[in-house]
């Protein structure tokens, strides 16, 4: 009798990890942004997408809730908020 | 064709029959001269192999794990401290299925540190989902060797199997062994082809995070093959009796038990001893009977039920002790007899202090006395002090 030995290869895509993230998620206000795109390449997970001003968003399938986003946003227009929400 | 040969060497030789894609092992006494030799063929051209040389039984334990993963038949060997540096691998090999061969020539724990046989360590990994068979002597040894592969690698099965060799008894000792042949070894094994490999054409990871949901299942699923391995052990028998017309590959061996009053359980070489003070109780009119067990894990439970039913005294050897229980053998056969026996447990032969036949026949005579669950026989009591001495 066997049981779950082995999984086939396949990207880290298909895990959607975004299940462990902690107890907050990042809300874009989508106001006051200049498009700077700070947010995207502070992001660990690289799970932030958006070219224009006002038009980031993260996909949660992927964030683990760290924060940095809106930690380092230099116009306060990310605001973490708890999941349930 | 029978050779007079060292028992480190017939296994390699009966290792070397397997053909085996990669060997990995450690020096430890007494193990190392069956690897030594291993490496010798390998170097003279006689044996086509990876050896590898790690820097300790972990690595080597971990070397067989992938190259078997990969899909090669693998080999190692070890001992005691060796064993048990290995442990955290040797848990892993199980759960991932990899029906590595490993002979473990056994051999006492520290502390103090010993070199001598008792069959402490592999006691220790009991639990870990290895196929455990325990040899009488190196025939025995060679036979379990080449057949194990068969069990352990059927596509049902592929569970690890560690055949069991009393360290120095077995391994340094001068017996006539019957090398069947490469032909025959051939036709009996066939090439390993698991269901399952590392393969860069088809990816696959093992060994993965099992949480909460699958890990039961992963333990369920070893424990329900082990009970298949149950039968499976005397069907490969039959297959290698077929083959070498040698009886040895089987659960348990009953030796004059059919009319015996006294049954003396035990596994590994001290079987050997033990008929002969089977031999010598029944010149005096004692009717003693030895129920050897090879398969330690699957442990047999039915077959030895059945073979201890009619016998109502049983005496059971351990080269081995759980500190703060009994001994390991003892234990298990306790829980599955019926209570109005006279079951007792007998600790004898650790660190390689020698079983003799005195040692024997104390035990028979204590078996018929009181009932007893741990008996260390032997004992010094003059090396015994209430508080600490320093010698």
């Amino acid at each position: 009798m066997f049981s779950i030995l082995a999984s086939r290869a396949k990207t880290s895509c298909a895990n959607l990890t975004g299940s462990w993230r902690s107890a907050q998620k990042p809300l874009y206000l989508q106001k006051d942004c200049i498009n700077c795109s700070l947010c995207k390449l502070v992001c660990p997970e690289g799970c932030i997408e958006g070219m224009e001003k006002n038009a980031y968003t993260a996909d949660l399938d992927y964030c683990k809730g760290c924060g940095l986003c809106a930690y380092i946003c230099p116009k306060k227009d990310i605001e973490m908020i708890p999941n349930q929400d | 064709m029978k050779k007079y040969l060292e028992g480190s060497w017939a296994m390699a030789e009966a290792a070397k029959l397997c053909r085996p894609g990669v060997i990995a092992a450690y020096p430890i006494t007494p193990q190392t001269h069956i690897v030594e030799h291993l490496a010798k063929f390998v170097a003279d051209g006689d044996l086509k192999s990876e050896t590898l040389n790690v820097e300790s039984e972990h690595s080597a334990a971990s070397v067989v794990l992938g190259s078997q993963a990969a899909g090669v038949r693998s080999f190692t060997c070890t001992s005691s401290q060796g064993l048990l540096l290995m442990g955290e691998v040797v848990f892993c090999i199980a759960g991932m299925r990899l029906p590595i061969m490993m002979i473990c020539a056994n051999r006492a724990i520290s502390a103090p540190i010993n070199i001598w046989n008792d069959q402490q360590d592999s006691i220790a990994l009991r639990d870990a989902g290895w196929i455990q068979l325990y040899a009488e002597n190196n025939q025995e040894a060679v036979d379990l060797i080449i057949a194990g592969h068969k069990i352990g690698e059927n596509s049902k099965v592929m569970l690890p199997v560690m055949v069991c060799v009393d360290g120095f008894i077995l391994t340094h000792g001068m017996e006539t062994v019957d090398m069947p042949t490469q032909e025959e070894v051939d036709k009996f094994l066939p090439k390993y082809n698991p269901p399952y490999k590392l393969d860069v054409d088809d990816p696959m990871s093992f060994g993965l995070l099992g949480d909460p949901t699958v890990y039961a299942e992963t333990r369920y699923a070893i424990q329900k093959t082990m009970e298949e391995v149950i039968d499976l052990i005397p069907k490969v028998g039959k297959e290698y009796q077929d083959l070498t017309s040698r009886d040895s590959v089987k659960l348990v061996e009953s030796y004059k038990l059919e009319d015996a009053d006294i049954a003396i359980v035990a596994m590994g070489s001290v079987c050997g001893t033990i008929k002969d003070v089977i031999d010598l109780e029944r010149e005096k009119g004692k009717k003693v009977g030895l129920l050897k067990v090879v398969a330690y894990r699957p442990f047999p439970k039915k077959a030895i039920t059945d073979a201890l039913e009619n016998i109502a005294i049983i005496a059971i050897i351990d080269k081995n002790i759980s500190l703060g229980s009994d001994g390991a053998l003892y234990s298990e056969i306790k829980a599955i007899l019926s209570s109005d026996k006279k079951t007792s447990g007998f600790v004898a032969g650790l660190g390689g202090r020698d079983i003799t036949v005195d040692t024997i026949v104390d035990i028979i005579q204590s078996a018929e006395g009181e009932v007893s669950s741990c008996n260390f026989v032997d004992l010094n009591k003059d090396l015994l002090w209430d508080e600490f001495k320093a010698s």
